[in-house]
């Protein structure tokens, strides 16, 4: 009697359910999803261990968005004054690293650039540092005071176009109503009251009004006001300015009238389009400096804290299951099976704890962003960047703990 | 040569251990099962019946002499080619193994999923058939923990025969069981492998289950001493 004759028998056979012919393993992809059925089935029978594993992995995602959040605001806002000072081109000192220390430049070269007949303005933009007293209080802190013509129209600071007029008198200015609340309720009072008088250096000015520019690492506030008044608190070489923006004919192309000049005008400038300009400043901020640095570690740790929890607790599913896994070995089911639902479990944790974490992480950030006044907001690239770190880190979890599963030897189980 | 054994052993040596420290468990082992054949393999513990199951069960690499389960030739065998063998044979072990966190149904129904051509309701269908078959209708959704040993074990055997292996290898079920489970548990896999027309290899210390071999064989310091002694 031939035992592939054999009778297939039981009541499976009375309901018509007839055995496969040839036994034939089920597709890669069935089986796949066989396996990260029987991970999450194991994952979830056990609910404390679960919770762990999430919060390891919640941590890990809330500390590395904390992290990178942080290191965004400080460079955005370390560019704040920059940035807000839009024009179509700058001429810069190719010496000047950030705009809180900046290189002089010949004033002269401001008018050299009007040669080309694109440029229609030529602003020469001066800055410097004063203290400015609170209105409330009578402390002092320092701000940046920028100067320029606003008439020409050349720098377009939010807020700036009604306030070209009153600026142009004497001894009047307009603060940065974004800057840091050290400053006093400057922008409440000049709301409540219309203009009133402020103290710059040892200097009283007329506050004439509010533009947005926004703090900076240099500075915790801002100060604008015309050349002349500027010339009025600080004495400075008159030939020199810090940065100079230029003015373009409307739907003239900015990456031509840039390489013009770059050929007309003397070595000791550079000339710079307004993203090129913010990004200089960032870059200084960013490779001039260990924050980058300090911040990349933060969320280095993080991974690190978040893929030991999840190791431990894939690690302890293996182990406490040890007899379990060696018996599936020996019905027949192969180490890479197995491999695959450890790895299946990595991931779903990846998932499921990360979802929570960027949900906690967009709570806080809205939390500290009403704290600090630093400009957080989860752009969708970070978040899908932290969620490949997320999952790259259970992963390599998932990888480690997998090597637990060689303990399961079927032949110790008889 | 008349037909294709199950099981058919040939000169089996297999040691532990290297050097000095080797150590012979198994020494020229005969041994055939026929179709259909419930064999029961007793002796004393470290006469070296475990390691031959092992080896009958793929779970081993053999060291010399022949072997071929099921058709398959092991000596030569590799890693991948036992794996297969493997889920073409119900294991059933001393303790009941099952996964505690799937309910009875799911445990049987696992030994289904390396095989293709089941939908996931198949598969659940015939784990409830054999569940019913081995007396536990309604128990298919209860986790192990809330069966009773002997419930436990009854799973294990109906998880061993639901893919109608070619093959069943059993190691001392009953050792963890009361007398009355005991019974009810071999006699359950005698009826239901007979019905199926599968192959026993049982190994005992239990003298209560004998009354269930075709055939007993009896080791001794790594040789069969009784080859092929037909039970009462």
């Amino acid at each position: 009697m031939n035992q592939r004759l054999r009778k297939p028998a039981l009541q499976a056979e009375d309901k018509g359910l007839a055995i496969p012919a040839a036994r034939r393993p089920p597709g890669a992809l069935a089986s796949l999803g066989l396996a990260i059925r029987l991970a999450w089935r194991q994952l979830k029978a056990d609910r404390a261990r679960l919770a762990t594993a999430i919060a390891g992995v919640m941590f890990a995602c809330v500390l590395v968005f904390m992290q990178l959040g942080f290191k965004g605001a400080l460079f955005d806002s370390a560019t704040n004054m920059l940035a807000a000072m839009r024009a179509d081109l700058f001429l810069m000192h190719p010496m000047t690293q950030a705009s809180f220390r900046p290189e002089r430049l010949p004033r002269i070269r401001a008018w050299q650039s009007l040669a080309d007949p694109d440029v229609t303005h030529a602003v020469p933009i001066y800055l410097e540092q004063a203290t400015l007293r609170n209105p409330a209080t009578g402390t002092r802190r320092s701000a940046q005071v920028i100067g320029f013509d606003a008439s020409a129209g050349a720098v377009a600071f939010t807020g700036l176009p009604p306030l070209i007029e009153a600026l142009q008198r004497p001894d009047t200015l307009a603060f940065d109503d974004r800057s840091r609340p050290e400053f006093g309720p400057v922008g409440r009072l000049f709301r409540d009251n219309g203009p009133y008088h402020l103290q710059l250096g040892r200097r009283d000015f007329e506050l004439v009004g509010l533009v947005e520019i926004g703090p900076s690492f240099g500075a915790d506030g801002n100060v604008v006001m015309s050349e002349t008044n500027f010339r009025r608190v600080f004495s400075r070489a008159p030939g020199m300015a810090d940065l100079v923006a230029l003015r373009l004919t409307p739907g003239a192309d900015a990456t031509a009238v840039q390489a013009r000049l770059r050929a007309l005008l003397p070595a000791d400038v550079v000339v710079l389009t307004h993203a090129e300009l913010v990004r200089g400043e960032r870059a200084y901020w960013e490779n001039g400096t260990p924050i980058g640095f300090i911040f990349l570690f933060g969320s280095i740790m993080g991974l690190v804290v978040g893929m030991v929890i999840v190791y431990q607790i894939l690690f302890a599913d293996i182990a406490g299951h040890l007899s379990e896994y060696a018996t599936l070995k020996a019905m027949g089911y192969s180490n890479g099976y197995l491999s695959r639902v450890v790895l299946g479990a990595a991931v779903i944790l990846a998932i499921i704890g990360f979802i929570p974490g960027l949900g906690l992480s967009i709570f806080l950030y809205d939390f500290v962003a009403k704290a600090t006044f630093l400009p957080l907001h989860m752009p969708p690239d970070r978040a899908l960047s932290v969620f490949l770190m997320i999952f790259a880190m259970c992963f390599t979890a998932g990888l480690l703990a997998m090597r637990k599963l060689r303990d399961a030897n079927p032949a110790d189980m008889f | 040569m008349a037909q294709p054994r199950p099981v058919e052993l040939h000169n089996v040596t297999f040691a532990y251990g290297e050097g000095d420290l080797r150590r012979i468990v198994l020494r020229e082992v005969d041994l055939r099962v026929e179709a259909g054949e419930i064999v029961l393999l007793t002796g004393p513990s470290g006469s070296g019946k475990t390691t031959l199951l092992t080896l009958i069960g793929a779970l081993r690499a053999m060291q010399q002499g022949q072997a071929r389960v099921l058709g398959q030739e092991l000596a030569t065998a590799r890693e991948a080619q036992r794996v297969a063998l493997r889920s073409r044979i119900g294991f059933i072990f001393q303790s009941h193994n099952l996964l505690g966190f799937l309910t009875a149904r799911q445990n049987v129904a696992m030994a289904l999923e390396l095989q293709g051509g089941f939908t996931e309701a198949e598969r659940l269908a015939r784990a409830a058939d054999m569940l019913s078959a081995v007396g536990l209708a309604d128990h298919v959704d209860k986790l192990p923990a809330k069966l009773s040993g002997g419930q436990r074990q009854r799973v294990a055997v109906a998880r061993a025969l639901v893919g109608q292996p070619g093959l069943i290898l059993a190691d001392e079920p009953t050792a963890a069981l009361d007398r009355v489970s005991g019974q009810e548990v071999v006699h359950l896999l005698r009826d239901l492998a007979r019905r199926q027309g599968t192959p026993i290899l049982l190994v005992t210390h239990d003298p209560r289950i004998l009354d269930i071999a075709d055939r007993i064989v009896a080791m001794e310091d790594g040789r069969i001493t009784q080859p092929s002694s037909s039970a009462a």
